[in-house]
């Protein structure tokens, strides 16, 4: 039996669910002051004393990470960088409290110069001078060579109380991004860390002494005590556990484009061969880009509950939303309305929707049932124009040789899924749309069942990923793990085959080690590189490139 | 240096990771591998005005509109050649359509050493990227005058020879001086066609020449003459081989020097040509010119080693620069009366050319003949003779084509038969038609 947990903005659900099959649901309202009240209603309408033992495994998505960030409810972060040349320092001095220091590494894990220690020393010292306890500590190429972050780490000391590493953020080359992430790491791991002790403390309380998961922005699961390490993996959970859902719910290995049409936004996100797509090299956040691996998605200001109105004429949907339908007691006509007039949906008052949209089709020449057909085509077009556009970009993504450019798979959808609350209504004009006006054919559409709980089964249901990336350089004899910063001696004749055993053998440790549920992770080779080293024209050795990783998916279907 | 105004500016991006001449090679497999490692740990495709684009595939019939290829146009290139060709050409549209500001194509191999007849490899060039851009730009969105700046340390000599009679295309080339570089070529006497003086200039530079130097050229003589010419399109040629660092060469320039470089220079294009210092040029000087032309700030970019006092010009390389100035800007500004005493009475100048083509080995034996014409750049006709046995006969008519040269032309290409030759090509850079027998 597993318990899945969704705290949502609005509601918290709970799924308890045994051989793939859903035994209860619940869904309650969330309090943001008292989310353990929150936590502990969900779990208490649907466990008892009975069904707790044979609980296998409980996993939790949180918006709290997220809502920290946006309501900028964090903590003061002392950022401690060593640029090195490239990029002006200007670009990323968007951080109250950052300082560049000396030392720098270049792209094959060189030190080209080394770090002053007495300059760090002085801006450590300076830092808890002003009260900064958590600092962060980046270097550029800090991922091929990880020296300058642990020397910092060692005059840091035990003077902070907590310091983030940037090179243990993430594999992928990106200097201000990986500042991004281990400045937002930092600035939440306080408040996550009481997070994560309550939600361990409640669990005991209930009895509950099985393993605990917090979903990842990746829709995959991590054990919490190790999330402890990495908060700001959690950002962003909760759009991946409604992609997670839909996964687990509909069990397909087509590519397919998933639509999640709420009151504000709609989230669009794409699955090739089943599996859903993740961002190159990580997510954003209040405007900030991040080595966070987290699922792609789009995210559009087009809902039930947008703002109808005209502009120039024409009619505009959303991107705002201001309180409900007028149906339901709004001040505006929105989509919602139009379905009512147009007697696709029956919620609400009538009249109020078709009082609302008398101006418009006094405007437009029109009368009530057809002003209201245009603004719920108009609706649609602009999700399939959205959902299009995306998977455009997806498809013209640049690749780097020539096997992939000759090769290049394009992802050609089969399946539409749409979930939420005008799913069933707004569905089939989507893909009549698609069809007709953006080219995406024999796109057929499904409304998945259980959708109403999609992000808790989706939580429940999610497996622990991961990724490893390693360097092998055989005319420095060093391989190095960007992710662990580890560092070992190699032999000169070490070859990309020996490199990508060597990667896969220790990605399967690190789930092995976290999830009792997965005793052979599917492991995927994402890149495997070898080049020549050559000096005065002669070969000296190989730069040899490695990645793994275990993908997004589901401990078993749903239905 | 406070930030300049920024530019939407396009990348092609498309190092080949599985493309080498040979393994040991100068133009091999990692040639961009740290370029890309600095590009991606600066964060560089992240700026909001940086758009990074996937190249597209050149055809045979986008090189046939630059080259006569021997037999034909797909048996010159593989299929690297085709994608590196196809990246200039994706630079060139995102501009020309006003996607972007300008755009700077990252591409490998080279081709600026490719020559208008192409029967093999020289200089690491099978085709050449630009031109093939070029008459991609001119039959997609009509006629243009173009100026392709190549600072490439190698003489631009293929990129010359294919707009050596063509008045509308402007090509200036910065090199080390030929007498002690690849391919040997590119004096300043070369100076263009009968019809087209003064639309090639060539300025050698003395082994040893820093960035003092090249931005000196930049400002008194390529920009003067860019404001006379009145291009609507200027391409950079853009040759990271003046590198200090560079193997194959012996000059001083630095990643700040090409950035600074670029941003005085301001092309609409820029296509990567040579440049093989892949550890300690490559990934600072292709960072700087990314960041010179999307108008972000390149102060702080600079190599590891960098050291200004060594990389300090000596004195008698600045005034051996300056004496070139001066004879380029004489021969320049003379340009218009010196077509009278090249031609005289004749009707059609005719030059001899012996070409080696030092990757593939091949020699080539041609005679050139052009059609002397004040409307236009003349028919030229072309006799090659080449040791793999090919010997071939070519009728080209110019873009813009007058209608005299174009008679002239069509009835020279009727009348031609095979016999001495294997093969007879007609290419019509007016209406892109491109024939064989």
């Amino acid at each position: 039996m597993i318990l899945g947990i969704d705290v949502g903005g609005t509601h918290t659900d709970a799924v308890l669910i045994d051989g793939g099959k859903i035994i209860k649901k619940t869904k309650v309202p969330t309090n943001h002051d008292r989310l353990l009240a929150s936590l502990l209603a969900a779990t208490n309408g649907i466990v008892d004393k009975a069904t707790i033992p044979l609980l296998k495994r409980i996993v939790l998505s949180t918006t709290i990470s997220t809502n920290a960030i946006v309501q900028n409810k964090i903590d003061r972060v002392g950022l401690l960088v060593a640029s090195g040349p490239g990029l002006s320092p200007e670009s990323i001095s968007a951080y109250p409290d950052i300082r560049f220091l000396s030392g720098s590494i270049n792209h094959r894990g060189s030190e080209m110069e080394p770090l002053n220690r007495e300059e760090a020393d002085r801006e450590v010292t300076d830092f808890l001078s002003e009260g900064i306890k958590n600092i962060g500590i980046v270097g550029k190429f800090s991922t091929r060579n990880p020296r300058h972050e642990f020397e910092l780490r060692d005059i840091v000391g035990n003077r902070a109380c907590h310091v983030t590493l940037g090179h243990r953020m993430s594999g992928h080359l990106n200097f201000p991004r990986r500042v991004a992430t281990t400045f937002l790491n930092e600035a939440i791991c306080n408040l996550y860390q009481r997070f994560a002790g309550s939600v361990a403390d409640f669990a005991l309380k209930q009895g509950m002494n099985i393993p605990i998961y917090i979903l990842k922005a990746d829709g995959g699961a991590m054990e919490l005590a190790r999330s402890l390490e990495f908060p700001a993996q959690t950002i962003l959970s909760g759009p991946a556990a409604s992609v997670m859902g839909i996964m687990a719910t509909t069990n397909s290995r087509e590519d397919a484009i998933a639509l999640d049409i709420g009151g504000t936004t709609t989230d669009i996100s794409i699955f090739a061969d089943g599996v859903p797509l993740l961002e190159p090299f990580g997510v954003a956040i209040e405007g900030r880009k991040t080595l966070i691996r987290g699922l792609r998605t789009r995210s559009i200001g087009i809902g039930g509950d947008s703002v109808v109105a005209l502009n120039d004429g024409n009619i505009q949907i959303g991107p705002n939303r201001e309180g409900p339908a007028a149906a339901l007691g709004g001040q505006f006509p929105t989509p919602t309305d139009a379905m009512i007039v147009l007697g696709l949906t029956r919620i609400g008052d009538p009249q109020k929707a078709i009082h609302s949209l008398i101006p418009l089709a006094e405007y437009l020449h029109c009368d009530l049932q057809e002003t209201a057909r245009m603004i719920f085509t108009e609706t649609c077009r602009q999700i399939a124009s959205a959902a299009f556009q995306f998977l455009n970009e997806i498809n013209n993504k640049p690749v780097y040789t020539i096997e992939a450019l000759l090769t290049d798979r394009k992802i050609a959808p089969r399946s539409l899924y749409v979930v939420g609350g005008p799913a069933e209504q707004m569905a089939p004009e989507i893909e009549r749309l698609l069809e007709t006006e953006f080219d995406v054919c024999n796109c057929q559409t499904h409304i998945p069942v259980n959708y109403e709980i999609a992000n808790a089964i989706g939580a429940a249901l999610a497996r622990t990923t991961a990724e490893l990336t390693i360097l092998a350089d055989t005319e420095r004899g060093i391989l190095t793990i960007a992710e662990d910063g580890s560092q070992v001696a190699i032999p000169a004749n070490f070859t990309l085959a020996d490199t990508i055993q060597v990667c896969c053998e220790r990605l399967r440790e690190k789930i092995r080690l976290t999830d009792d549920f997965v005793r052979e992770p599917e492991i995927e080779v994402i890149e495997s590189q070898e080049f020549n080293i050559v000096d005065d024209f002669c070969t000296a050795g190989k730069n040899i490139r490695v990645k793994t990783q275990v993908k997004p998916g589901s401990v078993g279907e749903c239905k | 240096m406070a930030t300049k105004k920024l530019k939407k500016t396009g990348l092609i991006f498309f190092p080949a990771f599985d493309w080498a001449i040979s393994p040991t090679h100068p133009e091999r497999e990692e040639r961009l591998l740290y370029t890309q490692d600095q590009v991606f740990e600066e964060g560089i495709l992240d700026f909001d005005n940086i758009y990074e684009y996937k190249p597209q595939i050149a055809t045979a019939e986008d090189i046939n509109r630059a080259h006569i290829c021997v037999p034909d146009a797909l048996s010159v290139v593989t299929e690297s050649h085709l994608i590196s060709a196809g990246g200039a050409i994706t630079a060139a549209r995102k501009v020309l359509t006003g996607e972007v500001d300008n755009a700077f194509a990252l591409v490998r191999p080279p081709g600026h050493h490719a020559m208008l007849v192409v029967h093999g490899a020289r200089g690491f060039c099978n085709v050449n990227i630009e031109a093939i851009m070029i008459e991609y730009i001119r039959s997609h969105y009509g006629h243009k005058r173009i100026a392709v700046v190549d600072t490439d340390c190698h003489h631009g000599d293929g990129t010359q020879d294919i707009y050596w009679n063509d008045p509308d295309t402007l090509c200036i080339s910065l090199h080390q001086d030929g007498r002690t570089l690849y391919p040997g070529t590119g004096f300043i006497n070369d100076f263009g066609g009968p019809n087209a003086l003064g639309a090639t200039i060539n300025v050698p530079l003395p082994p040893e020449t820093a960035d003092e130097g090249y931005l000196t050229v930049i400002d008194r003589l390529v920009l003067p003459i860019l404001d006379e010419f009145k291009p609507d399109i200027v391409i950079n040629s853009a040759g990271q081989d003046n590198h200090y660092s560079d193997p194959l060469t012996n000059m001083w320039v630095s990643a700040q020097g090409y950035a600074t470089l670029n941003a005085r220079l301001a092309p609409d294009i820029a296509v990567l040509e040579g440049g093989y210092s892949i550890e300690r040029a490559l990934p600072y000087t292709n960072a700087g010119i990314i960041l010179a032309m999307a108008g972000l700030d390149y102060s702080h970019v600079r190599e590891p080693d960098y050291n200004p006092d060594k990389l300090r010009q000596h004195a008698s390389v600045t005034r051996t620069i300056a004496e070139e100035i001066e004879q380029v800007l004489r021969l320049w500004s003379s340009r218009r009366n010196m077509k009278r005493n090249l031609v005289g009475d004749a009707r059609c100048l005719r030059r001899n050319k012996n070409i080696y083509y030092d990757t593939d080995g091949i020699r080539e034996r041609q005679t050139e003949t052009v059609r002397i014409c004040d409307d236009c750049g003349g028919t030229v006709t072309i006799e090659s003779f080449a040791s793999t046995g090919n010997n071939i006969l070519a009728v080209i008519l110019p873009s813009r084509c007058c209608p005299e040269c174009r008679a002239e032309g069509e009835e020279s290409y009727g009348r031609s038969k095979l016999g001495k030759y294997n093969h007879i090509y007609f290419q019509d850079r007016t209406t892109g038609i491109f024939l064989s027998k």
